[in-house]
């Protein structure tokens, strides 16, 4: 299975990624190369194989209290913003 | 005795204990040394002088009041991808470059807790994707043993200045080889713990299924040192073992007789490099004459780790560095035209983009296994890694 350079296009829009004329091509071989692993992994038989959820035994997904554990911090949270207004993050118009 | 710089954490920790040398001392050694030669080498990204000197400080304090530990007063470095409460944590990215973190990972916490003063921040490869340390936005780390060779990755940063005694300790992060492999290329120990055994909070995510911090050191006993103070449950990070940490420096002494040792038949099938081969099999002698019994194990489904590692990881990546988008922190564009625009541009900044399905790693070992790391030499840097 390969990937068309139309695939990339609309998959770098998705994911917001600029992708210069030069980019796509090794994108479009990564990608190709991606697909073929996964192709590899689906022939594999796993009916007898048990599904892991972590390498050591006996353990398992943790829950804890919806409870709040922390205090309000977001002026020194936002002093890593680029622009930051009366505790808002600010960005360029997004609707004209 | 060897020189000051070149002791191991366990030796220095004794001259410390005794008082022949102060933390301060020992700080502005090792400072001094990863100064001179941070213009060869390129083995740091930031480092903290002044706060590791205040640091010292208080360290010799504790040892003088009796209540230091074995790390009291010892200098150590952090990978730059653990974050540090008001030091820059970049990850070797431009995206971070001018990110200060707000708070400590819980592996800077307790290492600090038990009295090691960080002198500063280790370069890495970026978001810790790449296994030469070349593709740093902080340019290159260099290999002590030839400055014409990679020192390997992503925990390059740490294995070059442990292997030049720039500092005797530093912690790494390993995903798919991340420690294991620049530890084997510097000729340092390092040990990538068990999944969960090092708890992840504050540590930048790359493929959180497999990301684990552990310690690039001199020897075994130093590194069992580092990971006694790093490793424990973490109600922080959801994946953290609920399990006791054995007592790690209780069994260096332990001998190795009667201990089986697995040798990887699939590792010895594909062709190593001759003078690697010897110094294998020199170190089979050596476990053999230490009474190790060695055994050709085979693991058949090794060649799917390969494929399955590169599609866990990528996959875990891109949701993990979708966060980096120029609107909380981080880098961002300068004058985007949009809310469209300010993303792409930013994100013009990572390096990495789409390198994830290129670069070799190295895949996990299991169990107690002896194998080679890498069948040839060290490249020389800009070679192609593939």
């Amino acid at each position: 299975m390969s990937v068309s350079r139309h695939d990339i296009e609309n998959i770098a829009r998705l994911a917001r990624l600029a992708l210069s004329d030069e980019e796509i091509p090794r994108y479009i071989d990564a990608m190709t190369r991606i697909l073929g692993l996964v192709e590899q992994l689906n022939r594999v038989d796993t009916s007898n194989v048990t599904p892991m959820a972590h390498p050591l035994p006996g353990q398992r997904q943790r829950l804890r209290p919806d409870m709040v554990t922390e205090s309000d911090q977001h002026e020194l949270y936002q002093r890593n913003a680029p622009q930051v207004s009366a505790g808002l993050y600010l960005v360029p118009r997004v609707i004209e | 005795m060897s020189e000051l710089y070149a002791r191991t954490v366990a030796e220095l920790s004794e001259e410390l204990r005794t008082g022949r040398v102060s933390s301060v001392e020992l700080t502005r050694l090792f400072l001094g040394r990863s100064e001179q030669y941070q213009g060869e080498l390129n083995a740091f990204i930031t480092l903290s002088a002044d706060a590791a000197l205040e640091e010292a400080a208080r360290a010799d304090e504790r040892l003088r009041a009796g209540h230091g530990g074995p790390l009291t007063g010892i200098p150590i470095a952090h990978k730059d991808i653990f974050c540090t409460r008001g030091e820059r944590t970049s990850c070797g990215s431009r995206m971070l470059s001018n990110f200060v973190s707000p708070y400590d990972a819980t592996v800077v916490e307790r290492l600090r807790a038990a009295g090691a003063v960080m002198l500063g921040k280790t370069n890495m490869d970026e978001f810790a994707m790449g296994s030469s340390n070349e593709t740093s936005f902080f340019g290159p780390v260099r290999n002590p043993w030839d400055p014409a060779r990679v020192p390997g990755g992503s925990s390059g940063g740490s294995a070059a200045a442990v292997a030049a005694r720039l500092v005797p300790a530093a912690t790494g992060t390993d995903t798919g080889g991340s420690i294991r492999q620049p530890a084997a290329l510097c000729g340092v120990t390092g040990i990538k713990p068990t999944y969960g055994r090092v708890s992840r909070y504050g540590m930048i995510a790359f493929a959180s299924s497999l990301d684990q911090g552990g310690v690039l050191a001199i020897n075994a006993e130093d590194a069992a040192l580092m990971l006694a103070a790093m490793a424990g449950f973490d109600e922080r990070d959801s994946t953290s073992v609920e399990l006791p940490v054995p007592q790690l420096s209780a069994t260096l002494e332990q001998p190795l007789r009667g201990v089986k040792i697995g040798l990887l038949k699939e590792f010895f099938d594909t062709g190593l490099d001759t003078g690697i081969e010897q110094c294998i099999q020199s170190a089979i002698s050596a476990l053999q004459a230490q009474g190790a019994v060695l055994r050709e194990v085979s693991l058949p489904n090794l060649p799917l780790s390969v494929p399955t590692y590169y599609v866990v990881a990528p996959a875990e990546c891109s949701s993990n560095l979708a966060r980096f988008d120029g609107v909380r922190y981080g880098h961002r564009s300068e004058r985007p035209r949009d809310l469209l625009d300010l993303y792409e541009l930013s994100r013009r900044g990572l390096r990495c983009r789409g390198q994830a399905a290129h670069h070799g790693g190295d895949l996990c070992a299991v169990g107690r296994l002896l194998r080679c790391l890498l069948p040839a030499c060290p490249a020389r840097s800009g070679a192609d890694q593939r």
